[in-house]
């Protein structure tokens, strides 16, 4: 059975900006563990020598002239916002003052 | 049943050309159709949102261009007048688009998908956003926010996810027409346990600009119908290069339809891949299958076993690929600049903690599981045993698709290992549910495209089995031509079409009459 802590779920949950209650963090601890161990084999099948796919049809970059195209209005831009105001996303503070 | 319900697109398409009737009359029975058989507490519910103004104003916009005659008429495509519904995936202007989540729940997008853009530019009636599981994250659209839709054959059992929502729709003959997309199996598994068409197009075949991200490098828009030849016109309409998605393909794709006109495996190699079978199919699923190469031995067609040893790490390597992407592509949805803000009950008001909190209260929980699972798969000091390893094994399985296509000209395998399953049944077993996508995900490790259509009835439930395609990356209408073959000598056998079967809806299931 993987290793999969509580504290590993609740550090997880915080990197993915997720409030977990305590009854989700025990659960989600044991469910992770159960799909880890379904798909862990998938690290023992490949050695050094197989490159990794990232992207299914091998493609090439392609350029463009840098010209404005159309693009979203602001007022478009800012439909579905939740806050808003003078033209830019409303946001509350980014920095904790405490 | 009205008679233009139970048409195909393409017969639609016929008699408004031929101007038998009208693509509001057509519009209007569809609208009455849903209203029959969507709502209500034993409803298919299908449809998250009907927009019914929309589409009968561009119904009579069509029947009054035919009407008038000259270039316009003669210039409307094939499909115009023939009503669509689409995935709430796909991000429409003018209707809500919700992703099947709360935390999109009401949201107007502010642009059109490129898909939507050609379906209006061909004039086709819109009907309605379908439901889905949240995100297109599951196999039976039970992890919609907005509760699960219900499988014609059975009420009580899962239409198949994450487009439920569509093959619901199209078996419920409540559309002709509809579009899906499929990440691991979202097109295909529906159509499978549904009875109707479903196909997932070679990656960047069909345009992903406006289609809500699960996992970028597996997602892709195609068509859902109840014909073969009905997918292949859906699927010439929506594809095409696109600057707005940096995958498009440039490769044109305009012999679909024909291919499925001239459905024929005479002298072709029809490879059974071995292990998309055995353990964990059910009985019934395999006696059609094995009918169908049968029949398909019988037209012509040599039949080879092939081997993708591969393949049994194909599921391990998808749920470490799409939760990795997921965790990347949800992260947007921050209460910032569209969709749900819940504001922390107590202590400071911050905009990492108004994260938090609307994150907890706008995602359901197999999208939580999926951003903590991708989440801990792309962390530091697991990223190498992981998400290195799978993306390896993409190489591996692509590289049996290489082999294996050396062998054959197109791979066949059940769809789907099981019929519908009774709702509620496997909701609680995340592993159990994510079984049901084990033939239909390495196609999309492998970007290559793969084509669900009805098989028959498994005989111990009565309920429709799939048999799924595949074929080599770009030759997509490789699938049509075999495809629609395979159809014609099932429907020979039975008699019609599979969906002639399905129990009765609405009114005329008590006896009702209005």
């Amino acid at each position: 059975m993987a290793e999969i802590t509580r504290d590993d779920v609740a550090h997880l949950a915080q990197l993915a900006r997720i409030e977990m209650s305590a009854d989700e963090l025990d659960r989600m601890a044991g469910e992770l563990a159960h799909i880890v161990d379904a798909v862990k084999s998938v690290s023992e099948v490949a050695g050094p020598d197989i490159p990794a796919t990232s992207h299914p049809i091998a493609l090439r970059n392609v350029f463009r002239e840098d010209s404005v195209g159309h693009v979203l209005t602001p007022t478009e831009a800012l439909s579905g916002a939740p806050d808003a105001a003078d033209d830019r996303f409303k946001v509350p503070a980014i920095l904790d003052e405490e | 049943m009205n008679e233009l319900i139970a048409s195909t697109a393409a017969e639609l398409a016929e008699k408004l050309a031929a101007k038998e009737v009208s693509s509001e009359e057509v519009t209007r029975a569809h609208l009455e159709r849903i209203a029959e058989v969507d709502g209500g507490e034993r409803g298919v519910h299908a449809f998250l949102h009907v927009n019914t103004e929309e589409a009968l104003g561009v119904a009579r916009e069509v029947d009054s261009l035919r009407a008038a005659g000259g270039d316009d008429a003669a210039e409307l495509h094939p499909l115009a007048g023939v009503p669509i519904a689409i995935k709430d995936l796909i991000v429409t202007v003018g209707q809500p688009t919700t992703a099947g989540s709360r935390m999109l729940e009401g949201w107007m997008s502010p642009y059109d998908a490129t898909v939507i853009k050609k379906i209006r530019a061909a004039k086709l009636p819109i009907l309605g956003k379908t439901n889905l599981d949240e995100f297109a994250m599951g196999s039976s659209t039970e992890h919609s926010a907005f509760g699960p839709t219900r499988n014609p054959w059975d009420l009580d059992r899962i239409p198949g996810g994450s487009g439920g929502g569509s093959a619901a729709a199209v078996a419920a003959f409540e559309a002709p027409l509809a579009l899906g997309t499929d990440t691991g199996g979202s097109i295909r598994q529906p159509g499978a346990v549904t009875g109707t068409v479903g196909v997932k197009p070679t990656y960047g075949a069909v345009s992903r600009y406006g289609a809500i991200a699960m996992a970028s490098s597996l997602d892709q828009i195609g068509p859902v119908s109840r014909s073969v030849l009905d997918a292949a016109l859906l699927q010439e309409l929506i594809g095409g290069h696109d600057p707005f998605d940096s995958t498009s393909l440039t490769d044109s794709f305009d012999t679909l339809a024909e291919a499925a006109r001239n459905g024929s495996v005479q002298g072709l190699r029809i490879g059974v891949v071995k292990e998309l079978g055995g353990e964990g199919f059910q009985p019934g699923v395999e006696a059609r299958f094995r009918e169908a190469l049968e029949l398909l031995r019988g037209a012509g067609a040599e039949v080879v076993e092939v081997s993708c040893p591969n393949f049994q790490y194909a599921l391990g390597a998808y749920y470490l690929i799409m939760p990795s992407e997921v965790s990347s592509n949800l992260a947007k949805f921050d209460g910032v600049r569209y969709g749900l803000r819940v504001l922390p009950k107590d202590g400071p008001l911050t905009i990492e903690r108004v994260m938090g909190a609307t994150r907890a209260a706008g995602f359901g929980d197999e999208a939580k599981r999926r951003i903590i699972l991708g989440t801990y798969a792309l962390s530091a000091g697991y990223y190498d045993a992981y998400y290195g390893s799978a993306q390896k094994v993409r190489t591996l399985i692509q590289r049996d698709f290489d082999a294996a296509f050396a062998q054959a000209d197109v791979l066949i395998s059940p769809t789907a290992p099981t019929t519908a399953f009774r709702l509620g049944e496997k909701l609680d077993d995340p592993l159990a549910m994510y079984l049901n996508d084990v033939a239909t995900i390495p196609a999309n490790l492998a970007g290559v495209p793969g084509l669900s259509l009805p098989g028959g009835l498994a005989d111990e439930d009565g309920l429709p089995v799939g048999i799924q395609l595949l074929a080599p990356a770009r030759e997509d209408a490789r699938l049509y031509r075999v495809g629609a073959a395979l159809e014609s000598l099932l429907e020979a056998q039975w008699g019609g079409p599979l969906l002639s079967k399905a129990p009765v809806l609405g009114a005329a299931k008590t006896g009702e009459v209005n």
